[in-house]
């Protein structure tokens, strides 16, 4: 009987997690870059001689360094630096993080 | 034998069964049908970000009336004669290597209790989830002599891409030097804000090139260009003075086909090739399947799943949706609403609630002449407390000129925005 209460008191906590789990989305990254698709390709994979930047298995570092750049104004651009200003560090990093892991 | 951290395992695990939002997995725990309409920007997105981000556990079937996908996006460059429709037009070949099973049909009725959609020629269809991503249709009683097929047939709108393109391309190759090109343009909201005055820009640099004693005349229904303003206007200073006129406040009541005359409330205009982009609203299916309109004319989301707030399992993409602040109707965005609605379904399919940390960006380049093109763009971000997207402040912006560099990215990024929808 004992064990029956802490079977459901250890449920009803684990309904109550449910939305704080959501919160923390885990396709987040995932979601980001499919924001980079429209113009650099699903995943970041360019269509090849359409003129985009390939961005997919770039190492993370240079891809973060890159659109801080683009944020920061030190890289000139023609978009990028308006679109990198919405933003935030964490999705930057979210970003490049996955992009770099694309063969 | 049952030690207290099994017992954590066990009813975690149970808990994420049965419950909404239950813990954290990957997508491919989706399962069910989805049956998306329309295979524009809006859709054939959709369609293919189920199928890849499921791993294809999610059964998903299109319903596209034409056979090919043809893109307003550049369209303009091919009323110009700079382009022709078959560099705008791409497969649905690539979606079905995806496993998206396409059917070139139309919808006859959607019924949302019993999760049914009923098809012209191929019978029904049941379904999980439906994506409706219809595009726009014209409220022809805004221009009732434009009721009819034979008269849409002579005034055209070119505003859907594809025979109405290359017709209107025709009445201008037809036209004698000397005549008047006229577009009517509706009030916005309307698909793609920047688009008719690129075709104005575009037309002209023909007229300049081709047929210079030729005349653009705008007339305009709002009070002033809806978009890149600025951009737009040093470029028909610098290059079409003398070709190209602009009206605002000239706004459509109606036309007399046979002598291509617009009708505004005060004045009459007679052209030689006459334009109308008609007022628009969400495609019918919409209206039809229950869906809560704003205005009659557009679908009320939610931003998170891009579901209708009322007719539960149908989510609606594109230039159909009432529009958040500051987020045009464009190919770009329903892209981007494409992932969104993907996303959520199947997470609402695997048992969980959609992500609310949602994103979209926009960016659309409109040509000026064959070499520049200018560009506006966006970052919008889902707001929880006002339950729409919003811009980032900070973010997004116009070109700083017309430039030439801009021109390749434009064509880059038509290139692979179809790749990323249709292959």
């Amino acid at each position: 009987m004992r064990k029956l209460n802490f079977a459901l008191s250890m449920a009803a906590l684990a309904l109550l997690a449910g939305p704080a789990a959501a919160q923390q989305d885990p396709n987040l990254a995932r979601n980001l870059v499919a924001n980079c698709a429209n113009c650099h390709g699903t995943n970041g994979k360019a269509v090849p001689g359409a003129g985009m930047e390939p961005i997919a298995g770039e190492p993370k570092e240079k891809l973060v360094k890159k659109i801080k750049e683009y944020r920061s104004g030190v890289r000139p651009a023609t978009v990028m630096h308006q679109i990198s200003k919405g933003y935030t560090d964490e999705q930057i990093d979210l970003i490049a993080g996955y992009l770099a892991v694309q063969k | 034998m049952f030690n207290r951290r099994d017992f954590l395992k066990a009813a975690g695990a149970s808990a994420g069964v049965v419950t909404l939002g239950g813990c954290a997995g990957g997508s491919s725990k989706a399962t069910g049908h989805v049956v998306v309409v329309g295979g524009g920007y809006g859709g054939a997105t959709a369609a293919k970000y189920l199928r890849m981000w499921s791993n294809g556990s999610v059964e998903v079937t299109l319903v596209e009336r034409n056979s090919e996908f043809i893109s307003c996006p550049i369209s303009n460059l091919v009323v110009a004669g700079e382009k022709t429709l078959a560099d705008i037009t791409v497969s649905y070949e690539g979606l079905k290597k995806w496993g998206v099973r396409v059917i070139h049909d139309d919808v006859v009725g959607i019924d949302a209790e019993k999760r049914k959609i009923k098809l012209a020629k191929h019978g029904e269809l049941g379904y999980d989830r439906a994506v409706l991503s219809p595009g726009v249709d014209f409220m022809w009683d805004a221009v009732p002599a434009l009721k009819g097929a034979d008269a849409q047939s002579k005034i055209l709108h070119a505003w859907k891409a594809g025979p109405q393109t290359v017709a209107l391309r025709k009445q201008l190759e037809d036209m004698k030097d000397g005549g008047v090109y006229a577009l009517t343009i509706p009030k916005a909201p309307y698909r793609c804000p920047p688009g008719p005055y690129e075709r104005a820009s575009m037309v002209a640099h023909y007229f300049k090139t081709k047929k210079p004693k030729s005349k653009v005349l705008v007339l305009d229904a709002n009070e002033d260009i809806v978009s890149k303003k600025g951009l737009f206007m040093k470029a028909w200073g610098d290059n079409y003075k003398g070709i190209l006129e602009y009206r605002p406040n000239s706004e459509l009541r109606d036309v007399d086909v046979a002598s291509r005359t617009a009708i505004l409330e005060f004045d009459k205009v007679k052209a030689d090739v006459l334009n109308v982009v008609p007022p628009q609203r969400a495609g019918t299916l919409v209206a039809q399947s229950g869906a809560k309109l704003a205005n009659n004319r557009w679908a009320e989301i939610d931003w998170t799943s891009m579901e209708s707030v009322n007719a539960k399992g149908i989510h609606i993409l594109g230039d159909s949706t009432l529009s958040a602040p500051l987020m045009p109707k464009s190919g770009f965005m329903a892209n981007q609403h494409g992932k969104v609605a993907a996303a959520a379904i199947l997470n609402l399919l695997a048992g969980e609630a959609p992500s609310s940390e949602v994103m979209m960006s926009n960016t659309c380049y409109s040509f000026v002449d064959a070499k520049n093109v200018i560009h506006v763009a966006s970052v919008h971000k889902y707001d929880a407390e006002k339950k729409t997207m919003l811009t980032v402040p900070g973010s997004g912006g116009v070109s700083a000129a017309r430039n030439e560099i801009e021109a390749g990215f434009a064509m880059g990024w038509a290139k692979n925005i179809w790749a990323d929808m249709l292959t």
